[in-house]
């Protein structure tokens, strides 16, 4: 439907603009709603303004100013700045020749201040820069729609309290809020690709946000290196989603995967993008994952895959951002580059340091090198130690087939 | 707009540098003071004496107590604050950052309540 097309289209654009005109997120958001009633009724039939956010806009901001005059009676002084502030807006607007586009820029750099809980900072991008509801964004991140509408509140409250100004960080401070600002697309990214339960429908939605959001960033940030590689790396991943799962939500292994299926026009930017980012940029955590996913997207069949590369790539990955799961990946790519004995020495080494004790995918990594090694006794005790401490349904399931295919039994689900 | 800075640290901290290093640290201290009091943004600032001369008072049903120490015990310990006027949050973040405890203490950001008339 076209208004949904323009509500997608325009929503973060015009709030961006009005939050900075008026200084109120509530206000902002109050008003634009209102703004986009009118819409919804009268451009079906009258048609579409040739500028629809100019149009919106400057709805919006007399709508606004309603509020304000009817306000005004209650408080005072701040009031007549805003009323000024929303009078004085009147010039730009309808001067609209440029996009405005920079206003989202600072509305998600506002969204994504490191004093906002990171929680926070997910919730609010979502709400404002995407316009999900806050029934959406609860549902998303399962949790209950009153929990995360006060978690809204508290944030705006915060942001106004505190004073977070709304525009686009000092230079000095740009690198690190710039990071700030990716991790929150990377975490709405991997919230939506996880295999945890969930609404599924809710989840292709965060994915394709994330993907949305990132492209703005590359947008209004041509030389931000980085967040091209992000945005890689994430239509890397987003284009092997309609084969992650199978037809009963069972969780279907990339070796597995029908590679026909998979999204060629994004794997195609994404290698495009990878490229260029490694060209261009640093080796960073973002462009090695992107390299990495890169390779197993070129391969044409799972048995055609770069193993060797990929190990490497972890390698320096390791030496850019150590963690417990990369060297756990790296291992598991160690097995498959050089014989599962050789990434079994590997994880090895995390018996004895007891890291990822709880997490289940260390003794499941284990036991998918024993079982190739053919040490099927073995592998059955992995599978089995990793089911106890597996969290979600399709996770389970998936391990349960594999214990099923060492111990030589079929499982019945 | 008004922020307290307060700037919090492990006092044992003090116990184990030089006397040459705390000189050092005072200097800084005094430059940034200066910076700030240039800038227009320095309205205030004291450091206090240790936690152990410390008292805490509290009335509980018309009742007043008074103990020794601080209000509660803390990793690091309140030593002392900064008033400043910034534009916004990043501006008093940045300041702060400046503090020369920041680098082994933690300093808290806290924006005042503007009076109304």
């Amino acid at each position: 439907m076209q208004m949904e097309n323009i509500y997608r289209q325009e929503w973060g654009r015009a709030l961006s603009t009005l939050i900075r005109l008026l200084g109120d997120f509530d206000l902002a958001e109050e008003s634009l709603q209102e703004a986009f009633t009118i819409a919804v009724e009268r451009w079906p039939q009258q048609g579409v303004p040739a500028n629809p956010s100019a149009w919106l806009i400057s709805t919006a901001r007399h709508k606004a100013i309603d509020h304000l005059r009817r306000r005004q009676r209650i408080e005072l002084r701040d009031n007549e700045e805003l009323i000024a502030a929303a009078g004085a807006g009147a010039e730009y607007v309808e001067s609209l020749e440029a996009p405005m586009q920079d206003d989202r820029l600072s509305l998600i750099f506002t969204c994504c201040h490191p004093a906002l809980a990171q929680e926070s900072q997910v919730a609010l991008t979502l709400r404002t820069l995407c316009g999900l509801t806050t029934e959406e964004v609860a549902r998303a991140f399962l949790v209950p729609v009153p929990t995360m509408a006060q978690r809204i509140v508290r944030t705006k409250q915060k942001i106004a309290q505190a004073r977070i100004s709304f525009r686009v960080p000092d230079h000095h401070d740009l690198p690190e809020r710039l990071e700030a600002v990716m991790l929150v697309i990377y975490l709405i990214f991997n919230e939506g690709y996880s295999a945890s339960a969930g609404d599924n429908l809710v989840r292709r939605e965060l994915c394709a946000e994330a993907i949305r959001l990132a492209r703005l960033l590359v947008d209004l940030m041509p030389d931000a290196v980085d967040v091209r590689a992000l945005l890689a790396l994430m239509l890397l991943h987003d284009s092997r989603r309609p084969t992650r799962t199978g037809p009963n939500n069972e969780l279907v292994p990339m070796e597995e995967q029908d590679r026909s299926l998979w999204d060629q026009e994004e794997i195609r930017e994404g290698l495009a993008l990878t490229e260029s980012a490694l060209r261009n940029g640093p080796a960073s955590s973002y462009a090695l994952q992107a390299a990495i996913a890169a390779l197993h997207a070129h391969a044409p069949r799972a048995t055609d895959t770069d193993w060797p590369q990929i190990a490497g790539l972890y390698a320096a990955l390791l030496r850019v951002s150590p963690s417990p799961v990369i060297e756990l990946n790296y291992a598991a790519a160690v097995g498959m580059a050089h014989g599962p004995e050789a990434g079994l020495r590997l994880l090895a080494g995390f018996a004895a340091t007891r890291e990822l004790s709880d997490y289940y995918l260390l003794p499941a990594a284990r036991a998918d090198l024993l079982r190739r090694a053919g040490r099927m006794r073995e592998a059955a005790e992995a599978y089995g130690e990793a089911l106890r401490l597996v969290k979600s349904a399709p996770e389970r399931q998936y391990l349960m087939r594999r214990l099923g295919e060492v111990t030589g039994e079929h499982s019945k689900l | 707009m008004q922020y307290l800075l307060l700037i919090y640290g492990q006092e044992s901290f003090w116990g184990t540098i030089t006397d040459a290093e705390k000189q050092k640290i005072y200097k800084e201290y005094g430059d940034l003071i200066q910076d700030m009091q240039k800038a227009g943004s320095y309205k205030g600032g004291h450091q206090l004496q240790p936690i152990a001369t410390a008292s805490t008072v509290r009335v509980r049903n018309g009742k007043k107590t008074v103990t020794d120490g601080p209000f509660a015990e803390t990793k690091e310990q309140l030593g002392g604050y900064f008033l400043v006027e910034a534009r916004d949050l990043d501006e008093a973040l940045t300041l702060a950052a400046r503090i020369p405890s920041v680098r082994d203490g933690s300093i808290e950001v806290r924006p005042v309540v503007a009076n109304r008339m």
